[in-house]
């Protein structure tokens, strides 16, 4: 069952000072409230994984693999090949991680980075078929969380997408029932760069990008994951708190805008 | 070498611009909420909204169990969304999805802003929201009958949330999506909405749309859930009108007697 839980006690107490900063327009980093964080991305820098993407922000730090298998499609879609989005919150990115079966949070983390590919078509699954209603490649992106100090939903969702684009698979034949690999390789069918931006409401003020101690005084957030074509294709809105019509759509509005400079940055790691 | 056979594309909107079920764009589907539809839960509502049909209960404010969740400032608010094995066209598997867990938090979170939980310290309040039978958009309408069974358990409400979704079928903003239009459709938007607050609490996308389909499909669905709180309010009235009149009546028996 999901559960409210307990807010940290320091954040209670650090609650007004964030507070009162932001109402001055300004941060507890120093930052502009719509400033980002500054991003660094690090491609393929796990071997054994067809291909991984390292990505700080801020003091957050996200590694994501992509592993690609083959497998059996849905019965809905025998023509088209599987993507799986997985996040793992490890023990040792924060006090309070556990080891164990994935809880809500990681869950909802790994189902909005999910979206955001699935969504956009980021990869264009028709091409990952090998043998309809048989055999299909599998797609699987592995978000791991090794620092956390806030906004882990654009670091995950940046990671996944470096690791895809940076992913490279064995390429293949089919011929009479029977798959036969070449010795070259290629990318993964990638038709779409989605990137997700979320911004928070602490007091009646929204800024972008939290920070560890924004998130845990926030009362709510809103991510807004954006294709090439400054169309949206996921949100989610999370934390106990409300916003009013106009803040969501300002949010949108400065989320588009955002996106693109991200996005800008991540694609030219490939070429 | 691939099948690449396209998929037959499905006209969700004829020739008048009607959709599959004859509805306008911007027309919600037949809603109806009950309040107070089971014996032994504190609160409780039904709701049909289309084909979709949902129990929602409440049991609380009750002391917290486990004794460690509780909170010494508020009361905790537990949520479950659990789709029944047969409320699906392929059997659904009892046990809770990935998806099932999302949705259980999104929808608590939805709900918990419009608790006073500030009355209520060291105890839990327990909202179970079981599918009969799902047809899109059982996210909104387990929030909508989530909020009278809150109501109905007579824990103190800010306001009520009611909830209705937007999308794009054939490239069209439309409102309130039916199974089909939600599965080959562009694009879904969930919006629990609470109207005297102007507060949005539960929003989630995802599809296709631009900035300018967006805010038209946010502002469509936030109409949509001034209507349905209208109906929520009705259905709290029918159920408590009555039993005002009658211990009206039992007061007037009272003093005459």
């Amino acid at each position: 069952m999901s559960t409210t839980h307990q807010s940290s006690p320091l954040a209670r107490l650090e609650q007004k000072t964030i507070q009162d900063i932001i109402l001055k327009g300004k941060r507890i980093d120093e930052r502009g409230p719509f400033d980002y964080r500054p991003l660094t991305i690090t491609l393929g820098i796990v071997e054994k994984a067809n291909g991984s993407a390292q990505v700080y922000l801020g003091k957050t730090r996200v590694l994501a693999g992509v592993k690609i298998q083959t497998g059996t499609p849905f019965e809905d879609t025998p023509n088209e090949g599987i993507l799986t989005v997985n996040a793992e919150f490890v023990p040792l990115a924060y006090p309070t991680f556990e080891a164990g079966p994935p809880d809500e949070n990681s869950i909802e983390l790994a189902r909005v980075v999910d979206r955001g590919i699935r969504e956009s078509k980021a990869i264009d699954l028709s091409k990952l078929c090998i043998d309809p209603g048989k055999k299909v490649f599998v797609v699987f992106v592995d978000v791991y969380i090794l620092d956390h100090d806030g906004n882990l939903i654009d670091a995950a969702g940046m990671a996944a997408l470096g690791a895809l684009v940076n992913a490279k698979m064995q390429e293949f034949e089919f011929k009479s029932g029977e798959v036969r690999y070449k010795d070259s390789k290629m990318a993964l069918p990638m038709q779409n760069y989605p990137v997700p931006i979320t911004s928070v409401k602490i007091g009646n003020s929204v800024i972008v990008d939290p920070c560890l101690e924004e998130e845990q005084v926030m009362s709510c957030r809103l991510t807004v994951t954006t294709g090439k074509n400054d169309d949206v294709c996921a949100m989610q809105k999370g934390g106990l708190g409300t916003f009013t019509p106009e803040e969501i759509k300002q949010i949108i509005s400065s989320a588009i805008q955002k996106s693109r400079d991200l996005r800008t940055k991540i694609i030219s790691k490939v070429n | 070498m691939l099948d690449n056979k396209k998929e037959e594309k499905v006209r969700l909107l004829d020739d008048n611009g009607l959709r599959v079920d004859g509805r306008r764009l911007d027309e919600l589907r037949p809603v109806k909420v009950e309040v107070g539809v089971l014996e032994k839960a504190d609160g409780s509502a039904y709701i049909e909204h289309g084909r979709n049909k949902i129990l929602a209960a409440v049991f609380g404010p009750r002391e917290a169990h486990p004794k460690h969740i509780a909170l010494a400032d508020r009361a905790v608010v537990r949520c479950r969304y659990h789709m029944a094995p047969f409320s699906t066209d392929e059997r659904k598997s009892p046990a809770p999805s990935r998806r099932e867990l999302e949705l259980s938090k999104v929808i608590r979170e939805s709900l918990e802003p419009s608790i006073m939980s500030e009355y209520f310290p060291r105890s839990t309040i327990d909202i179970f929201i079981e599918v009969l039978q799902a047809d899109a958009g059982t996210r909104c309408a387990g929030v909508t009958s989530a909020s009278l069974a809150l109501a109905d358990a007579g824990i103190p409400l800010r306001e009520l949330v009611a909830a209705c979704a937007a999308g794009k079928v054939d490239g069209k903003v439309a409102l309130d999506l039916s199974d089909i239009e939600d599965k080959k459709g562009d694009a879904d938007l969930p919006v629990a909405f609470m109207p005297k607050s102007n507060a949005v609490s539960l929003l989630q996308m995802d599809g296709s749309m631009t900035e300018d389909e967006l805010k038209q499909a946010l502002d469509m669905s936030i109409n949509a859930c001034r209507t349905i709180y209208e109906k929520q309010k009705e259905a709290l009235r029918t159920k408590y009108h009555v039993e005002r009149e009658e211990a009206e009546e039992e007061e007037v028996a009272e003093v005459n007697a």
